[in-house]
């Protein structure tokens, strides 16, 4: 028998710029994502789901729904063999509503039917008798109001006690002497509205009966794992009946942690012995997931007459609306980077997420840390200015550094570069202004022609922001993977990370090839069934957990090989970030070394083009400079930076759902909107590679930081240009010009 | 449901009469979306989209007829920018050049949205509508054709089938303010024209378009004037300050426009 080698290793090593393998079929409209996902025989799904806020349900008539044509099942909790509740971290939430509903758009009944149009029909037959309740809509009254959640979900969870009703997690976080003075003080009140993550693919899924009483779900999800371990309780089913084939993902940016239509899904196809597909549409796809935490944060910053931040105190209050999702965890990276990549000796602070009858908000891009790098860093400029001092002279004083404790008593041991970041940024030239005449598309109000250079005024501003990378507070964070060396000298790689647009197959493969030696290497798909869990694709986490699994398998193949030359060899291993540990309930402090893994910061100059009478905007163009760690395709993580920016200059400018007491006002992409082309600036990035010591490679997570610290960067430039105090994002015509 | 695709126009006004209910569908830009929202599902739609008397547009004696098939894209990229240039700068104002390839004046007219951005430079040029059936044909004037929000005086039987228009030649222009640079519903719009006197509608601040006049030699007050006029209301796009706040801006830009 003659071996043909593979091909070895020509090009595709890490570092190299290799390009995406998904872009052509994305760009041509032939990827298949989740919702174009068919079978012979399969059923529509479809979600009837609460037109209230907050209400009891008297009663459930499905019969006429029943009797409808086209009509297989039409399923209410009665009908939920398992688990009747599921939840993220805490099983807080009805797979259907049992007797109350508590935000508007939450899941009452489903309806499998042969056309979508019937099952939609059908839903709307199901007779359900509400009592409207008045809502719980206003975060600051919440813990006054009616308790939503007496059972209290999230208590036993090593949280600070807390008898107040609607508190999800009320936390402290207590450095040195909080009441230190300083020689000046400057103090603001911020505003955060509700962003969506507006990913373009609707959730969607489909759910195959397989026969034997189990399913298998093939959906657009982040973490296939962890969306098992919820759906087979709620099912009756032992984990190994649930199997989680990833379908084609269309963004998820946080928004696909939760589950949508999984539990639905198999419970209808595993009632109807039919394969059955939900597809939500976009009106439902903004009541079908969280979104980012709503937030009210009061600051107040003491420093010396040199600049030297003294003692910082910040309250931060987050609306988690009618479920705890990961709100726990939202409310304490709010906290930990709540003064962003400054060192303070002294600190205060206190966070607190509450339930809401608002829309449930969970994990977006950023995580808590969004919020708070727009009040931090609107108040690092208000102290520039207080002291006269340059704003970027102000934050290269204070600037983090390795060796330096964060307000949590944590040491910073790894990879730190924030000083060398503002400078990079700082260094960044914009291109002058344009002359007039000008295309009206270059000018804010673009193709509305609405200056000619009137009351256009332009501003610079600068911001930083930082967060952790991977999961914290002691969480178990792993990443299996699985490595076939084949007798023909190829390999084939399985890893369940999920590919949610982000590029890490194209990461998968490139550690694979260049641990391996050879070109001849294929990615698996990504199930549940034939590898163990590589954890969420979130939390800027999904590169360097599997590029440290991917590595330590190809690594283990090949010792084996060594063993066992000519044959194949198939192992799985699974890869660990160094341990963290929970943050002391009572003073926020970290119980062993440490509480979150490592850092990643970003730092963003804007230029904005201000119309100040019509209080329209034009970003003009952002330099960045981003804490990469190591770059594993360059051209990857430039693209991370720009999407990254873009998605925090909606929340800047444009992004925010609307609500009317608990209800959405908004539910479309006509009137919530995302930015265009013309709104986004060209980004010029500078990576600063400064090797991560605890990851592979070196590598940090690049997703979340530009979108960390853009909205704040963009707000400054308003700020700059206007000259107002602009402390709500996102910033309205109004804030501007009246 | 039921689609009809009549090849004429005397079949569709055949089928009109006998569907009354029946959805006329054109481009398809705002029918599709009240379908995919589910504001309502008629048993039969009238696809007028093989009916060529609606196409293009054509002179006829000192005025013009535009076809209600006529499309943006081809308002803004013909020789109607010279002719009707504040017709033309809002046709570029609508949606993406995808939107403009298939929405077309009729559909805007037949809407009767306050934010319809073909309403506001047409009532400046005194456009008429035309509106025909098997009864015969009728010429409404714009200002009397939109009686609401989303309401308008065709009646079940009759399709638009034109808009007639003398075009004044006075100078003028359109603008439009949205939550972003492009592809907005106008929180608000104005259309502006200096001809023997000024005139000023606007779009999305009041439930039916208005005209706004003054003699030209009142140009200081009439930025008040045109704000004063306006009846706008809060809504997730914008606030009422804000829009009669932004109308009077706008008039004061349009005047220096159009009177330079």
């Amino acid at each position: 028998m003659t071996q043909t080698r593979a091909r070895p290793l020509q090009i595709g090593r890490i570092g190299e710029l290799v390009p995406r393998i998904d872009a052509p079929p994305k760009v041509k409209g032939e990827f298949a994502y989740a919702s174009d996902l068919i079978v012979p025989g399969m059923l529509w799904g479809h979600t009837l789901r609460s037109p209230h806020a907050h209400a009891n349900i008297r009663s459930v008539d499905i019969s006429q729904a029943l009797s409808m044509p086209g009509v297989h099942a039409v399923l209410t909790h009665d009908d939920v063999p398992g688990q009747k509740t599921f939840g993220l971290e805490f099983p807080d939430q009805p797979v259907l509503a049992i007797d109350r509903v508590l935000y508007y758009g939450e899941p009452v009944a489903i309806v499998a039917a042969e056309h979508p149009e019937q099952a939609r029909r059908a839903a709307e037959r199901i007779v359900v008798d509400y009592e409207p309740l008045a809502p719980v809509a206003d975060m600051e009254r919440a813990t006054e109001l009616e308790d939503l959640h007496p059972h209290k979900p999230t208590r036993g969870h090593g949280y600070r006690e807390d008898d107040r009703p609607n508190v999800v997690r009320h936390m402290v976080i207590r450095h040195g002497d909080t009441e230190a003075a300083g020689d000046v003080s400057v103090e603001g009140v911020y505003d955060i509205g509700i962003q969506d993550q507006a990913f373009l693919g609707p959730e969607s899924g489909l759910a195959v009966p397989d026969g034997e009483g189990g399913v298998d779900i093939h959906v657009a999800t982040q973490w296939l794992h962890v969306d098992r371990a919820q759906v087979a309780p709620c099912l009756g089913l032992p984990l190994e009946q649930v199997r989680i084939h990833l379908a084609g993902v269309g963004g998820a940016f946080g928004g696909r942690e939760d589950l949508s239509m999984q539990v639905h899904g198999a419970l209808l196809a595993l009632h109807t012995n039919r394969p059955v597909k939900i597809v939500y549409n976009r009106e439902e796809s903004f009541t079908g997931h969280v979104h980012r935490h709503p937030a009210r944060i009061w600051c107040e910053h003491r420093a010396t007459r040199e600049g030297r931040l003294v003692n910082v105190r910040m309250r931060i209050l987050l609306d988690g609306g009618a479920y705890a999702s990961s709100s726990t965890a939202v409310a304490s990276n709010a906290a930990s980077f709540a003064v962003g990549p400054y060192e303070t000796p002294n600190a205060l602070i206190e966070s607190t997420v509450v339930y809401s009858n608002n829309p449930p908000c969970g994990a977006m891009r950023g995580f808590g840390a969004v919020q708070t790098a727009f009040a931090a860093e609107a108040q690092m400029d208000k102290l520039a200015e207080a002291l006269e001092i340059d704003p970027v002279e102000l934050r290269l004083l204070n600037a983090l550094k390795p060796g330096d404790v964060l307000p949590t008593g944590q040491v910073i041991t790894g990879s730190l570069p924030i000083a060398e970041t503002i400078r990079a940024a700082a260094a960044l030239e914009p291109p002058p202004a344009e002359a007039f005449p000008r295309d009206p598309l270059r000018l804010p109000g673009g193709a509305g022609n609405t200056t000619r250079g009137e009351g256009v005024k332009r501003g610079v501003g600068f911001a930083v922001g930082f967060k952790n990378i991977a999961y914290s507070e002691g969480f178990d964070d792993f990443c299996a993977a699985r490595v076939r060396l084949l007798a023909d000298g190829s390999a084939e790689v399985h890893c369940a990370a999920a590919e949610v647009g982000q590029g890490v197959t194209g990461v998968i493969l490139q550690v694979a090839r260049t641990e391996l030696g050879i070109e001849d290497v294929r990615l698996a798909p990504s199930q549940t069934a034939t590898v163990g869990s590589a954890g969420s694709a979130s939390a800027s986490r999904m590169t360097w957990m599997a590029a440290g699994a991917v590595r330590d398998a190809c690594r283990a193949v090949l010792e084996e090989q060594q063993r066992r030359p000519g044959e194949e060899i198939d192992l799985e291993q699974i890869y660990r970030h160094p341990r963290t540990t929970p943050l002391d309930p009572e003073t926020g402090q970290i119980t062993g070394e440490r509480a979150h893994v490592a850092f990643a910061a970003c730092a963003m100059k804007v230029v904005a083009e201000v119309d100040v009478e019509l209080g329209l905007s034009r970003i003009v163009w952002i330099g960045a400079a981003q804490d990469v760690g190591k770059a594993i395709n360059p051209q990857q993580v430039e693209g991370q930076i720009e999407g990254g920016t873009a998605q925090g200059l909606g929340l800047a400018l444009m992004e925010e759902i609307q609500t009317r007491d608990g209800l959405i006002t908004n539910a479309s992409f006509t009137d919530y909107l995302i930015p265009t082309t013309l709104d986004m600036p060209p980004v010029e990035s500078v990576l600063i590679e400064d090797p991560e010591p605890d990851a592979p490679y070196g590598v940090k997570g690049v997703g979340e930081p530009p979108t960390v610290v853009s909205t704040a960067a963009v707000a400054a430039a308003l700020r700059a240009a206007t000259g107002r105090a602009l402390t709500r994002v996102p910033v309205k015509p109004d804030d501007i010009c009246l | 449901m039921d689609v009809l695709t009549p090849r004429s126009l005397d079949e569709a006004l055949q089928l009109k009469a006998e569907h009354p209910d029946a959805w006329p569908i054109q481009g398809g830009t705002d029918v599709m979306v009240a379908l995919n929202f589910d504001r309502g599902r008629p048993a039969t739609m009238l696809n007028l989209n093989e009916v060529q008397e609606l196409r293009g547009w054509w002179r006829g004696d000192g005025s013009l007829r535009l076809g209600s098939g006529l499309t943006y894209a081809e308002i803004e990229h013909g020789e109607l920018r010279t002719v009707l240039p504040a017709l033309a700068e809002a046709s570029r104002t609508v949606g993406s050049p995808q939107i403009r390839n298939r929405g077309t004046i009729g559909g805007n007219l037949a809407t009767s949205s306050p934010a319809g951005d073909a309403l506001p430079p047409l009532l400046i040029e005194d456009a008429v509508v035309e509106c025909a059936s098997v009864r015969g044909t009728r010429e409404v004037p714009l200002g009397d054709f939109v009686t609401g929000v989303k309401r308008n005086a065709l009646a079940a039987d009759e399709l638009i089938t034109a808009v007639v228009v003398a075009p004044s030649g006075a100078a003028q222009t359109f603008m439009k303010i949205g939550p972003r640079n492009a592809m907005v519903i106008a929180v608000v719009s104005l259309a502006v024209s200096a001809g023997d006197e000024l005139r000023a509608s606007f779009g999305s601040a009041s439930p039916k378009p208005v005209l706004v006049t003054a003699p030209r030699a009142e140009a200081a007050g009439f930025p008040a004037q045109v704000a004063g006029a306006a009846t706008p209301i809060d809504d997730v796009r914008g606030t009422r300050a804000y829009r009669v706040h932004a109308l009077e801006v706008l008039t004061r830009r349009a005047l220096e426009r159009v009177l330079a």
